[in-house]
């Protein structure tokens, strides 16, 4: 039998909240509907616009220094065994596909677990997935609002003498003027993330 | 506990015909540990259970590190949950899958950097259906910190 976890009903009203957004958001013309998307449409969404963090080498990085790039953000911790690695894999893997286009594409990986995850680590995590990820460390107050206003979910839960993180495993993925457009959910595959993401670079040409 | 007198009877047959009675014969295939970077304190290790009487996977313990925890990973609304659990059932014949995107074996507490190549021993912890416990030693190689989770059907294990 597997132990069951409780429901949260506020979870899913606060991850409903861009579908509602998108679902009648058909005043910007401009903006052309996304077709069969896999991930959430979230080009409505008012929130999750930018973030001021250090990267791994002590720079400070807004969403500007990404202009003319595709980013992904992703929050994670790196002691996670299961959806961070499976996640950036599958970035690498997006990368890939994207061909010529995985050059406009800049991964970003903002740490919720500042305490464990240093710079060091966080620098040699990315390494090993890909030396152009870059990995953002917030300060528990920087972390407190990026993720208020990106409106990601992520809780320290104890397990024995450690813990472990509960966290949002969406993946936002921005257009080249820094706008965020799509979630990508945790369970797509490379294929279909890169099928949705193909939109988006579509929405720069 | 519960025993039926099914079980009984069949337990009397695997005594008259077999010398290692009520042993859960649990099978494990493809073990593997998910490689660290130095200063990472935590892994996970994943494997294929299947065992030929209903038995249930009750921890394990490794020469790696003190703590070795079963934890069970869920998504929920695009959340994802990792919990200890106390157990994980290992119904009769069913192989029961440790993978990413379900239940792992969490190596906690980590000094030292588990490097892909090398192996890593796990000693699972077995009850079987007579309520006696068994070890089982896996010994399990270490992949790449980037290695793929099983063809992209994770998380969606029913409940």
């Amino acid at each position: 039998m597997n132990a069951s976890f409780s429901r949260r009903q506020l979870l899913l009203a606060l991850l409903a909240t861009p579908l509602v957004l998108s679902a009648c958001g058909d005043k910007a013309p401009k903006q052309p509907a996304f077709r069969n998307l896999e991930g959430v449409d979230m080009s409505s969404a008012d929130f999750a616009k930018d973030f001021s963090l250090l990267d791994t080498e002590g720079q400070r990085r807004t969403m500007a220094d990404y202009r003319g790039k595709i980013v992904l953000i992703f929050f994670g911790f790196t002691q996670c065994p299961d959806v961070c690695p499976t996640a950036l894999t599958r970035a690498v893997d997006i990368k890939e596909q994207l061909g010529e286009d995985g050059d406009k594409l800049q991964v970003l990986f903002i740490s919720i677990d500042p305490e464990r995850d240093t710079p060091e680590l966080l620098r040699a995590y990315m390494q090993a997935f890909d030396p152009n990820f870059v990995a953002l460390r917030p300060t528990e107050e920087e972390l407190a609002k990026t993720a208020s206003d990106f409106k990601v979910f992520y809780q320290k839960v104890p397990t024995g003498s450690s813990y472990t993180m509960d966290h949002s495993a969406l993946t936002y993925v921005y257009d080249a003027q820094g706008k965020l457009q799509i979630a990508l959910r945790h369970t797509q595959t490379a294929e279909e993330a890169v099928a949705d993401i193909r939109q988006v670079l579509a929405l720069s040409k | 506990m519960k025993r039926t007198i099914a079980s009984s009877l069949f337990s009397l047959a695997a005594l008259l015909s077999l010398p290692t009675l009520a042993q859960a014969e649990v099978t494990v295939t493809e073990p593997w540990v998910r490689a660290t970077v130095p200063g990472q304190q935590a892994t996970g290790a994943f494997m294929v259970l299947q065992s030929s009487e209903n038995a249930r996977l009750l921890g394990a313990s490794s020469p790696l590190t003190k703590q070795v925890e079963v934890h069970e990973m869920a998504m929920e609304n695009d959340v994802m949950r990792m919990r200890q659990v106390q157990q994980i059932e290992l119904p009769a014949g069913k192989a029961v899958e440790l993978k990413p995107g379900g239940y792992h074996i969490m190596l906690l507490g980590l000094d030292k950097q588990v490097e892909a190549g090398s192996s890593v021993e796990i000693t699972l912890e077995i009850q079987n259906a007579a309520g006696q416990k068994e070890a089982l030693k896996v010994n399990a190689p270490v992949r790449a910190l980037n290695t793929k989770a099983a063809q992209g059907h994770q998380g969606t294990h029913g409940h």
